[in-house]
C-alpha cells in the first residue's frame, strides 16, 4: 500500500507516452501539468460544464473525474490532436466559419464532444446534436453558432466521402 | 484531491479482501463520476482506492439467462440506455440511464455505480425497484442476492456488507404485457440532478408499481392493486386521491437546495397523473414494456 507515483503507459494525440504519475491526480490534471497539454480545460471539477472534454479509447469523457492511473493503456484525443499538420479538422474549421467561438474557453470540450457525437453519428438533426453537447456548458451562450457548427461539419464531412 | 492509495486487482477475491481489511478506509472505484467529485471536495478521504475494473469475474456485458436479463457491474449507463432488450422489455430504465448527467458522465457511470451511491435522486432506483431487480453481491463470505427493495437505507448507505462487492444486476424477465415509463423533475433542461423522480409501470392484470426518488433518504416502492389506476377509464379525480395515498410516504428534505419540500410533493402529484397515463398509453399500444 502506497502512495508513490506510479508509471503508466498511454498514447495521446498519436504519440506513445510513458510517464510518472501520483495515484490522486486526474487525467486532467496530468495532462495538463505533466505533458504540457493546455487545450483542456479545467473548470467545475464536478462533471457540469464539460471543458475537460476529452476522448478516452474512442469515447468522451470529463478528464477531471476520470485518474490518471486508469487511463493506462488507454488511447487518449485532446483537442491538440484533432488537427493535422497545418489543417484543421473539419469541425475546427466550421467552428471558425460559424463565429462559433465567442471567449473561446469552452471550445476545447465542444470540440472533442462533437468529434464524439459525429463519429457515432454522421448525420445528426438539431435535437442530436442538443443532446450531444449538452454536456459542455458556453457562458458566453454561443450555443447557436455552435450548433450551426456541428451541423455544417456534418453536411462538410458527407461532401468528403 | 489528498494522497491515497490506488489498488487495482485482478480478482474479486482480492479486492475483497481488501475492502474487507481496510473497510471504511478503503472506497471502490467504478465509473469514479461520483466518488472523485467527493475524494476532491473532501467529503470522503479513503486511505486506498480500489479499482474494481480490473477484476476478471466482472463485465460490462448484458446477458439473457433462463429467467432475467443480467446487466455486469461495469455496464455503463450509455450502454444500458442504448440497449434494444432493455428498450423494450425494460423501457423505463432505458429512460433513466438516458438523463443520468450528460454524455461525458453516462460514458463512465455505471449501474451498480449509481445504486452502491445510493443517492436519493439517484436516477435509476425508482425503474430498478419497479422492475423488482435483484442485486448480486459477493462478500467475504460468499455470494448473496439482495432484492433491490432490501438494498438501499439511505444516501450513501446500503445494506452492502463490509467487503461486499456488488458483481451484477439482475432483471426479472416480464411475466406478462406491462407499460412503464421514467419521468423526473430538474431545475433546468439539459443535464442536472432530479428534485423529484418517478416510475411507473402499469400491467396487464391491473396491477400498477410506481417508485419515487428525490423524495425522502431513498427511493420508495409502493403498489396499487385495486385496479382504479391502470383503468383508462377511471376519472382523473378518483386517481390523483389514490396517488395521494400512495404517495404519503413521500418525506422530501428542507435543507435541499434543489427544490422546496412543497415544489417536490407537488411535482409528483403531477408527474404522478401523467406517468400513470403514458404507462396506460404504452401498454395499449406497445407489446411488451
Amino acid at each position: 500500500m502506497t502512495t508513490a507515483n506510479r508509471r503508466i503507459d498511454l498514447t495521446v494525440n498519436g504519440r506513445a507516452r510513458s510517464i510518472e504519475v501520483a495515484p490522486h491526480h486526474t487525467l486532467l490534471e496530468v495532462l495538463r501539468d505533466d505533458l504540457g497539454l493546455r487545450g483542456t480545460k479545467e473548470c467545475c471539477l464536478v462533471g457540469e460544464c464539460g471543458a475537460c472534454t476529452v476522448l478516452v479509447d474512442a469515447v468522451s469523457v470529463d478528464s477531471c473525474l476520470m485518474l490518471a492511473v486508469e487511463a493506462h493503456g488507454a488511447t487518449v484525443t485532446t483537442v491538440e490532436g484533432l488537427a493535422t499538420g497545418d489543417r484543421l479538422h473539419p469541425l475546427q474549421q466550421a467552428f471558425l466559419d460559424t463565429g462559433a467561438a465567442q471567449c473561446g474557453f469552452c471550445i476545447p470540450g465542444q470540440l472533442i464532444s462533437a468529434t464524439a457525437l459525429l463519429e457515432l453519428n454522421p448525420h445528426p438533426t438539431r435535437a442530436d446534436v442538443e443532446e450531444g453537447l449538452a454536456g459542455n456548458l458556453c457562458r458566453c451562450a454561443g450555443y447557436e453558432q455552435i450548433i450551426e457548427a456541428v451541423l455544417a461539419a456534418a453536411v462538410a464531412g458527407d461532401a468528403q466521402r | 484531491m489528498r494522497a491515497f492509495s490506488y489498488e487495482r486487482p485482478g480478482h474479486l477475491d482480492d479486492a475483497v479482501a481488501l475492502l474487507a481489511e481496510h473497510g471504511p478506509e478503503a472506497r471502490p472505484l467504478a465509473g469514479g463520476t461520483d466518488l472523485i467529485i467527493r475524494l476532491r471536495d473532501g467529503s470522503i478521504r479513503p486511505q486506498i482506492v480500489v479499482d474494481v475494473k480490473g477484476i476478471a469475474e466482472l463485465d460490462w456485458e448484458i446477458r439473457e439467462a433462463d429467467d432475467h436479463l443480467r446487466i455486469g457491474a461495469l455496464t455503463v449507463m450509455t450502454d444500458i440506455a442504448a440497449d434494444e432488450r432493455i428498450r423494450r422489455d425494460y423501457q423505463a430504465l432505458a429512460e433513466a440511464a438516458a438523463v443520468v448527467g450528460a454524455v461525458q458522465i453516462r460514458n463512465r457511470a455505471t449501474l451498480a455505480g449509481n445504486i452502491c451511491n445510493a443517492s436519493p435522486a439517484a436516477d435509476t432506483a425508482p425503474a430498478l425497484l419497479v422492475y423488482g431487480a435483484t442485486v448480486v453481491a459477493t462478500g467475504p463470505t460468499g455470494a448473496r442476492r439482495i432484492p433491490m427493495d432490501e438494498f438501499f437505507i439511505r444516501s450513501g448507505v446500503t445494506t452492502l456488507a463490509r467487503g461486499e462487492i456488488v458483481t451484477a444486476i439482475e432483471l426479472p424477465r416480464p411475466a406478462g404485457r406491462r407499460g412503464a415509463v421514467h419521468l423526473r423533475r430538474t431545475r433546468r433542461r439539459g443535464h442536472d440532478l432530479a428534485s423529484v423522480t418517478l416510475t411507473v409501470a402499469v400491467h396487464d392484470d391491473g396491477v400498477t408499481n410506481l417508485a419515487f426518488g428525490s423524495l425522502g433518504p431513498r427511493a420508495i416502492l409502493v403498489a396499487d392493486d385495486t385496479g382504479l389506476l391502470a383503468d383508462p377509464a377511471a376519472p382523473d379525480a378518483a386517481k390523483v386521491e389514490r396517488l395521494e395515498t400512495l404517495f404519503a410516504a413521500a418525506s422530501p428534505s428542507a435543507r435541499s437546495m434543489r427544490a422546496s419540500p412543497e415544489y417536490r410533493l407537488a411535482m409528483l402529484r403531477v408527474l404522478g397523473l401523467r406517468a400513470v397515463g403514458t404507462a396506460i398509453r404504452r401498454l395499449a399500444e406497445g407489446p411488451v414494456q
